[in-house]
């Protein structure tokens, strides 16, 4: 048997790198039928499979990727949404290194299975097939849901209560529905049609969308509840971090979610077809060395930047962001600068940033966080730079808290939950995802929310906080 | 999409927008905002709440770019792609007290919910309105029947005093005591008034307008630096103490897309008028 086994992942073709920087189109071009059959056929179908203890929703991996192998496409669809709804989101954007293909045990001796590539797969497949079935509808229980965010962890929420037969109402304060999906992260790593997608299909099964619908002012929760039986936070990490340091409120100086948000969201890219504009920076230095950092370095390129500095203050291996991100950073051209941090940025006569000033870094002892911590060195570098994209993490929202009665949070503003239930302090609300981990991975939101429906469901029909 | 109810031209460049909405009146409070996004391509734009009944809300905005031109083309019937609201923090409320509210071009508009709740409040409350010229002073009506003292002022002399607000409010503090002053208006407006009171030290409170993108603060483009602080004018704000915000870094980050807002507008108007 093991004389068969194939040791490398069945590429994945994607637009070539000089090709993709001027384009916003999804960069890797996902499997056909055929290499799909190659790579599920790698898979040892384990019968204790080690890969699905690092799924946090524990997809039946095996099963779906099983039934791939037999060419069962709408099987694998099938045997996916049992535990994932969005699996053509998170088949492109869960960190598998980290998760599923870390403990898949081909890893151990070769590349693991493609599981992620096969789950997008699966789900990209279903979507051109064209036909998604819409289950039928179920008996209404009369009980009445109030979900605030449309994020991941809003939407698996929605979809899951759906289910059960209460009656549905999503809040988002935004003019589109899906969160980081479709604010944060750029469509040449997550086209937005699948997010709406998901969300028209939430519809078609009854789910009410109702946008522009800031909780806490547009009504608050207390208000919420006079009209429904429960409520599900999930309104994410949204509040962009600033390092405080000198020159970062100079004009070209930019949150990631700014950035990220006028290019995603309002389309900035597309100016002046769309009326949003954005810095077209020349010289851009983006801060961080997250999936956000990545993403925020990414755009930057496809906006026409002749050079783009990634300022992490660790190295390589201590970068939070998933190898493929840094894999495609790599080949597009961004320049890495590891072991830098900015200390301050200066600027032109008309109030613009034009130089970073950066401090060497070095490795010292290991933080809480197990990862190795940097340690300030005497000596600095300029960059001339003309845009700025600080990306160095985003806290709670602090609306929610601020104006909610008994809804406990901690410190940083994150709500605090029951883990086991996801159950807040106060009675009839429910919270996961971003707002109560800080800024996690859309597949543990989706996790939460699973957990939350699930309480949600016996409260509503057993009437027991 | 929500239904225009009306747009009417008040003076010269400035307009009256009522439209219909279901949900932003409930909460309404003085000194709130709404955001509003013309179409598919457009903005979203930061727009004072200037009044509210239990099916609409009502703000009056200034042609100056591409979105506001946009606004300024609807009619009765007509729908916009966002309305969202209400957004920042209320003014604070005070109560009988002498107050000195100041408004300026749109400002003038977004004086109305403020001093009807000061005059509520049982304030003694003094309206001073300034313009250009007096074609572009309004809604003397409405804003007296809540002041106790009314004022018009231009700075060409056309109407009522002539001049600069900042001379105005240092004549008027000398004789009469003052325990507030609130304005509303363009940075320069606000920023004389702040000036202007700097020296009494009294208690000065303004609207500002820095640029807005997502008005929730999520973005922190619409950060000010208030007493050494940055402050996210969306949702810490937008009233601040005059006193203590860093002028020179609002006046500046106001300008950071106007070559693009200047393009955009030329872009539009060849798009629409060839
Ligand atoms: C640029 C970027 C790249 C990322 N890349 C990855 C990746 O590759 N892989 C990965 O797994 N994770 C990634 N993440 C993290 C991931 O996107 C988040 O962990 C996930 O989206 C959290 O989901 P959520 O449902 O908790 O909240 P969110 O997706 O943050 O959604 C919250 C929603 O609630 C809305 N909201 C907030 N406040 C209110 C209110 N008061 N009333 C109504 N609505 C409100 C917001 O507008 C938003 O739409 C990335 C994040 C960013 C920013
Ligand atoms: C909290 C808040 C409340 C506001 N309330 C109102 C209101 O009630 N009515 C109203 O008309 N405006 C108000 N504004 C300002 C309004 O948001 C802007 O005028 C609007 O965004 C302009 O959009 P635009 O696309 O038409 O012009 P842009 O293309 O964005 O700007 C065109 C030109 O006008 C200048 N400009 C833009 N805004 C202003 C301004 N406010 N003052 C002076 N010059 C400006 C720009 O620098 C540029 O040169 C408010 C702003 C904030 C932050
Ligand atoms: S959901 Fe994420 S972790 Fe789970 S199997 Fe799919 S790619 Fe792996
Ligand atoms: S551990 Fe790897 S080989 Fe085994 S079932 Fe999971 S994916 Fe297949
Ligand atoms: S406008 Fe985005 S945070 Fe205030």
């Amino acid at each position: 048997m093991a004389s068969k086994i194939i040791p490398e992942k069945t590429p994945m073709r994607e637009q070539p790198p000089h090709e993709r920087v001027r384009n916003f189109d999804e960069v890797p071009h996902g499997y056909n039928d055929e290499e799909a059959k190659r790579e599920a056929s790698r898979c040892l179908q384990c019968k204790r499979p080690a890969c699905v203890q690092g799924c946090p929703v524990e997809i039946d991996i095996p099963g779906f990727i099983g039934l791939i192998a037999q060419s069962d496409h709408a099987g694998a669809i099938k045997r996916l949404k049992e535990k994932n709804v969005l699996p053509a989101v998170c088949g492109r954007v869960c960190p598998q290194e980290e998760q599923c293909e870390k403990l898949c045990v081909l890893a151990k001796k070769y590349q693991p299975v493609a599981i992620g590539r096969l789950e997008r797969f699966a789900a990209d497949r279903e979507m051109s097939a064209g036909s998604t079935a819409v289950p039928a509808p179920v008996s209404r229980t009369g009980k009445k849901v109030a979900v605030i965010g449309s994020g991941p962890g809003g939407l698996t929420v929605a979809g899951d209560l759906v289910q059960f037969g209460h009656q549905i109402t999503i809040f988002e304060a935004l003019h589109k529905p899906g969160g980081v999906l479709v604010y944060g992260i750029p469509e040449f790593r997550l086209p937005k049609a699948i997010v709406y997608r998901e969300v028209d299909y939430l519809i078609k099964q009854g789910v009410k969308l109702v946008l522009d619908f800031i909780v806490g002012k547009t009504a608050t929760i207390d208000q919420l509840l006079e009209d429904f039986d429960a409520v599900y936070i999930g309104t994410g990490a949204g509040l962009p971090w600033f390092m405080n340091i000198p020159g970062e409120n100079l004009n070209g100086v930019y949150s990631a979610n700014e950035y990220l948000t006028r290019s995603n969201l309002m389309r900035a890219y597309l100016f002046p077809t769309y009326d949003t504009p954005i810095a077209r920076g020349k010289n851009v230095a983006v801060v961080g060395g997250g999936n956000v950092a990545m993403d925020c370095a990414r755009t930057a390129l496809r906006l026409d930047a002749e050079h783009v500095y990634l300022v992490y203050r660790r190295t390589r291996a201590e970068m939070p962001s998933r190898v493929e991100e840094v894999h495609h950073a790599e080949q597009e051209g961004i320049e890495f600068m590891f072991l830098h941090n900015p200390v301050k940025y200066d600027g032109d006569e008309e109030g613009r940033v034009c130089k970073a000033t950066c401090q060497k870094m070095v490795l010292g002892e290991p933080d809480s966080s197990g990862r190795r911590r940097p340690v300030p060195t005497d000596e600095f570098v300029d960059l001339d730079v003309d845009t700025v994209v600080v990306s160095i993490g985003n806290g709670p929202n602090p609306l929610i808290p601020q104006v909610t009665s008994d809804l406990k949070a901690g410190k940083w503003g994150n709500i605090e939950v029951d883990a086991k239930t996801g159950k807040t302090s106060k009675k009839a609300c429910w919270a996961g995802g971003d707002v109560v981990r800080g800024g996690a991975t859309v597949i543990l939101a989706m996790g939460d929310a699973r957990i939350a429906a699930r309480s949600m469901h016996d409260y509503l029909t057993t009437g027991a906080w | 999409m929500y239904r225009v109810i009306m747009r009417e031209q008040i003076v010269p460049n400035i307009h009256r927008l009522i439209i219909e909405s279901e949900y932003v009146p409930r909460n309404a409070r003085a000194g709130e905002f709404l955001v509003v996004r013309v179409d598919e391509a457009g903005e979203r734009i930061p727009l004072n709440l200037v009044d509210w009944d239990e099916r609409s809300v009502s703000t009056v905005f200034m042609e100056v770019g591409t979105s506001t031109r946009k606004l300024a083309q609807l009619k009765a019937g007509d729908s916009i792609a966002t309305l969202a609201g209400p957004l920042g923090k209320p003014t604070e409320e005070i109560a009988e007290k002498h107050v000195l509210c100041i408004g300026g071009c749109y400002g003038i508009a977004a004086l109305l919910p403020v001093i009807r709740m000061f005059k509520n409040k049982g304030n003694h409350v003094t309206t001073i309105i300034e313009a250009r010229s007096r074609s572009m002073l309004y809604w003397q009506d409405q804003l007296s029947k809540y002041s106790d003292e009314f004022h018009e002022m231009t700075r060409d002399g056309s109407r009522g005093r002539r001049g600069h607000v900042n001379d105005f409010i240092m004549d008027y503090l000398k004789d009469n005591k003052v325990d507030m002053v609130y304005a509303q208006g363009c940075t320069y407006l606000t920023y004389l008034t702040s000036e202007s009171t700097r020296g009494s030290g009294i208690k000065t409170i303004v609207g500002l307008n820095p640029i807005m993108v997502d008005a929730t603060g999520m973005c922190g483009v619409c950060r000010v630096i208030v007493n050494g602080e940055t402050k996210f004018g969306c949702v810490d704000g937008p009233e601040f103490d005059g006193h203590q915000v860093e002028w020179q870094n609002l006046l500046n980050r106001r300008r950071i897309y106007i070559r693009e807002e200047v393009y955009s507008l030329s872009y539009y108007e060849c798009e629409t008028y060839g």
